[in-house]
């Protein structure tokens, strides 16, 4: 065919182009938002080859600012494109979060991009997009209506004629489309799905399990140097002095990096970088002082200033207490618990000639950029960042701070340089996900109903994601002089709507609030007050970052509510439940485990061994995927070690983009749940953070008794879809404490349930 | 320095370094293999684990001027896309992995043992991987693959 001029090739398509409703593409948007989540960047997310490229051989290039993380975002998204496109999924390419060539998509997180969150917007719909421009073009060139075209595997033809045919790649030839992202491009629905809706396995795999596959740490740059970070000895100390000339034998040395407080080293070899970080000489002054852990939760409650907010307040809930049949109260307790990566971090930073180019593990490439050229005093335009897989991260670890630390080194060796982390460095420096203490009273009446929920919480915070302009809200950043975000303090206001994002408000209120009700459940009486305190240590997002916490809680305490009015646990959440989808995962949880309708605890059975079942659920975020987990276990009174023996998870994410990288997600999610409950806490003493290495913070090995984990998927497919990543690991904690309860009668208010905890609670039951 | 000879994956290698710098650096630094990651670089987690005559160990603290001679095998020293090893088929097969960091240390290991003990029980494979840790926690699915690799080599 003859080429196309651009002109012509528009002209070919212009039916498309009026049939946009190019007044929503033109609205003004708000400062740096593009549509769909995006940002504006030099990589327009208006324009459809900012997405989509077809090559002359018809392969179809798909560019996205999401990541694969591990979590199987890879696979997904090309499913995504082949439907939409219609093409056999091999002939997908995905280029995944490179600064130079990915629209700006913010952050990949575990909520809002897992892999079936993406159906309705962003890459979905650039195919959708191009699958109509192509189908034009394909009327033009065959001569017929498009309402006479029928597409499979990348080729066009008359359904009258089947002769007349033409393939993507002789429509396109590797031309640009030159088209706006259109809005209204038919998106096909479930019940159309040939790819997506599939168990299609991981495009990865192979290379995954035969080592072929370029993770960061892999990452060669002719030239490339070494480097290591030196951390302060203390929290918060400051450097005085560096002795460069400890490190002077040590051959390959060829630098000592100081940068305010952060101090790193770079040699020729990684050996040699180690011994240097390891024997340089520097001194601090201060820092330490840390708060004495066991009496952390009770500081946290009197910790200032103190940012405070209610999510609802039907302001009657002492009179309702009053008025109740009777009032049950508790306190709930979850620690500081680390991203603690199998890999400690690691980046490849090349900064000369005043650009710099950044192989980053990072789950926000853009993001990253901008971070990095502030470190470093360049416009943004001259960093590139380019996201290549790290170890699996589960939210905020250390893979902001190491990209900042090899921009750094490099920067001032001016060589390319690769930072790998210790395992140490990144233990007491990452970004911990939240400790939490939470009050909570419920109220029955004499029918056992409850009539009023008050919850009320304290949590710390220091620094966040950095964003686009705070890079002290990671180590690096900070000890390079930049501040990170602090908690403000601001009195709690009237609430204008209710939303629950972060589920500090359990799924049995009401959630009214100026007359609109939009929790999942039926109590009207309801007050959740959050108070957000200073943290010493820094904090961030951990796989359902406040999720996990707050429902550990609301589960466990609503089981306490249960057997207070000696009702069967299943039963009495259905009792207070409206939302519909939460009802129903609970439901088939139930059925699927065989759930025997009693109230807990089990009636005693004596002797060493105690066996029990516990139930937990949650309306995640509020409104984004729904989950309820049955626990089983057994508890050996003698030494407090609890054995999950089974999960039974019932899911909802609406339509199921890939049902079994969903249940390897529910599943992996699932148990690291278990081991978050029943071990992870980051300890400390008044210097430092003590949780080092595996000996001191403690996550399952693979040599355990592992549980059987069954999952129920229930594939809705008539509405919007939701995430999937962080909602099975958010119900665990409270099911299993459930479950011991059960089997036991002692209740754990904290985490993690460790033996001695456990012991300590039998020995209170036993003396009731 | 010194000159170090090395047979990993059936090539011979000369490499001219300290002589107590871990295994690992020179599989990854100067050889390039991708198969063996830094997970800890103290022995704890598994994911820098290779097969030395047969026997996981761990290359993080193992001193490169230990292995002369000695025949070290890395996961991509094990099978190849094309030919990949019936244990990294089982893997596959079962879609046992998420992010793929702690590969070395799970399939290396169940190797050694399932060599070595063609008939594992339960408690062998827990006793085995003890030592191995994976963070995405795909427990389930890569015990099910090890399993399956038992089977089907004992058939």
């Amino acid at each position: 065919m003859t080429a196309l001029s651009r002109r012509e090739f528009l002209q070919a398509a212009g039916v498309l182009i009026v049939s946009y409703s190019s007044a929503s593409l033109l609205e003004p948007l708000a400062f740096g938002q593009g549509l769909f989540d995006t940002h504006v960047s030099h990589v327009d997310p208006h324009q459809l080859d900012s997405w989509i490229a077809i090559a002359a051989d018809g392969t179809v290039t798909a560019y996205t600012g999401k990541c694969e993380l591990g979590q199987g975002m890879l696979t997904a998204q090309s499913q995504l494109v082949a439907e939409e496109l219609s093409v056999p999924l091999a002939r997908v390419r995905l280029i995944q979060c490179d600064t130079d060539l990915c629209p700006d998509q913010g952050t990949t997180s575990g909520s809002q991009s897992s892999p079936v969150n993406f159906n309705d917007r962003n890459l979905a719909q650039a195919a959708a997009t191009a699958r109509e421009a192509l189908l034009g073009l394909a009327a033009t060139k065959l001569g017929v209506p498009a309402a006479d075209l029928a597409i499979a595997d990348g080729t066009i033809m008359a359904k009258s004629d089947k002769t007349k045919r033409v393939t993507y790649g002789e429509l396109v030839a590797g031309r640009k489309f030159n088209l706006p992202l259109s809005t209204t491009a038919k998106r096909k629905t479930a019940g159309e799905w040939k790819v997506l809706g599939t168990p299609a396995k991981r495009l990865d795999m192979a290379a995954m399990v035969t080592g072929q596959l370029e993770y960061v740490h892999n990452v060669y740059v002719p030239g490339m140097l070494h480097g290591r970070v030196v951390r302060p000895p203390r929290l918060g100390a400051t450097l005085v002095d560096v002795d460069e000339s400890s490190v002077s034998r040590i051959p390959g040395v060829v630098k000592v990096v100081v940068r305010k407080n952060f101090v790193g080293v770079v040699a020729e070899r990684q050996w040699q970088a180690a011994q240097a970080a390891q024997q340089l000489k520097a001194q601090w002054s201060g820092g330490g002082n840390l708060p004495v852990q066991g009496e952390f939760y009770d500081r946290l409650r009197t910790m200032k200033p103190s940012r405070d907010a209610f999510v609802v307040n039907s302001k009657d809930v002492d009179e309702k207490f009053a008025q109740a049949a009777s009032v049950i109260k508790a306190t709930y307790l979850h620690p500081y618990q680390a991203h603690a990566s199998l890999g400690a971090s690691c980046a490849v930073a090349d900064v000369r000639d005043g650009k710099a180019t950044i192989w980053s593990p990072t789950q926000s490439v853009y993001p990253t950029r901008s971070g990095v050229a502030m470190l470093l005093g360049l416009p943004p335009e001259s960093v590139r960042v380019i996201y290549t897989r790290g170890s699996g991260c589960y939210g905020l670890n250390a893979a902001d701070a190491v990209s900042y630390d090899a921009a750094l080194l490099s920067h001032a060796v001016g060589r390319p340089v690769r930072v790998q982390l210790t395992r140490q460095d990144e233990f007491i420096s990452e970004s911990y996900g939240y400790a939490y203490v939470i009050d909570q009273r419920i109220g029955v009446d004499h029918e056992g109903t409850i009539v009023a929920w008050d919850y009320e919480a304290w949590w710390p915070s220091l620094g966040f994601r950095p964003g686009y302009d705070k890079p002290g809200n990671v180590i690096t950043g900070f000890l390079a002089g930049f501040e990170p975000e602090r908690v403000t303090g601001q009195p709690a206001g009237e609430v204008t709507a209710f939303q629950n994002r972060i589920n500090p408000a359990p799924s049995y209120v009401a959630g009214c609030v100026g007359g609109n009700c939009g929790g999942a459940g039926k109590v009207r009486s309801e007050r959740v007050l959050e108070h957000n305190v200073p943290s010493p240590f820094f904090t961030g997002p951990l796989r359902a970052p406040n999720r996990v916490q707050n429902t550990f809680a609301h589960e466990s305490f609503i089981d306490e509510a249960a057997a207070h009015v000696k009702a069967d646990p299943v039963a009495y959440r259905l009792r207070h439940l409206r939302e519909e989808r939460l009802i129903e995962v609970v439901r088939q949880a139930a059925k699927a485990a065989g759930w025997d309708p009693r109230p807990s605890p089990k009636p005693t059975a004596s002797g060493g061994s105690a066996s029990g079942r516990g139930i937990a659920c949650v309306a995640y975020s509020g409104n984004n995927g729904y989950v309820a987990t049955v626990a089983e276990v057994e508890v050996d009174r003698g030494t407090g070690q609890v054995r999950v023996k089974r999960f039974v998870v019932a899911h909802d994410c609406g339509p199921i983009s890939n049902p079994d990288g969903l249940k390897n997600q529910i599943e992996g999610g699932t148990l690291q749940g278990m081991s978050r409950a029943l071990g992870e806490e980051v300890s400390w003493d008044d210097q430092n953070v003590t949780s080092v290495d595996w000996g001191t913070y403690h996550s399952l090995p693979l040599g355990f008794e592992v549980p059987a984990v069954e999952t129920v998927l229930i594939n809705r497919t008539g509405v919007p879809a939701t995430g999937a990543g962080e909602t099975a690991i958010t119900v665990v904690a409270a099911a299993i404490g459930n479950a011991i309860f059960d089997a036991t009668g002692a209740r754990i208010r904290e985490v993690p349930f460790t033996p001695e905890r456990i012991k300590t609670a039998l020995a209170a039951t036993a003396s009731q | 320095m010194s000159a170090i000879n090395l047979i990993v994956n059936g090539h011979a290698y000369m490499v001219d370094v300290d002589p107590a710098t871990p295994l690992l650096y020179v599989l990854s630094d100067d050889l390039h293999l991708r198969g063996p990651k830094f997970g800890c670089g103290l022995g704890q987690c598994g994911a820098c684990t290779v097969l030395v005559q047969g026997h996981a160990i761990r290359s993080c603290v193992t001193q490169v001027g230990t292995m002369k001679g000695a025949e070290i095998t890395t996961l991509e020293g094990l099978g190849s896309i094309d030919r990949p090893h019936p244990l990294q088929q089982a893997f596959i097969d079962e879609q046992a992995t998420q992010c793929g960091f702690c590969l070395s240390g799970v399939i290396l290991e169940a190797t050694a043992l399932v060599d070595a003990n063609p008939d594992p029980s339960d408690s062998d494979i827990q006793q085995a991987l003890s030592g191995v840790l994976c963070r995405c926690f795909v427990h389930t699915r890569m015990l099910r693959a090890i399993k399956r690799y038992a089977r089907e080599k004992k058939a």
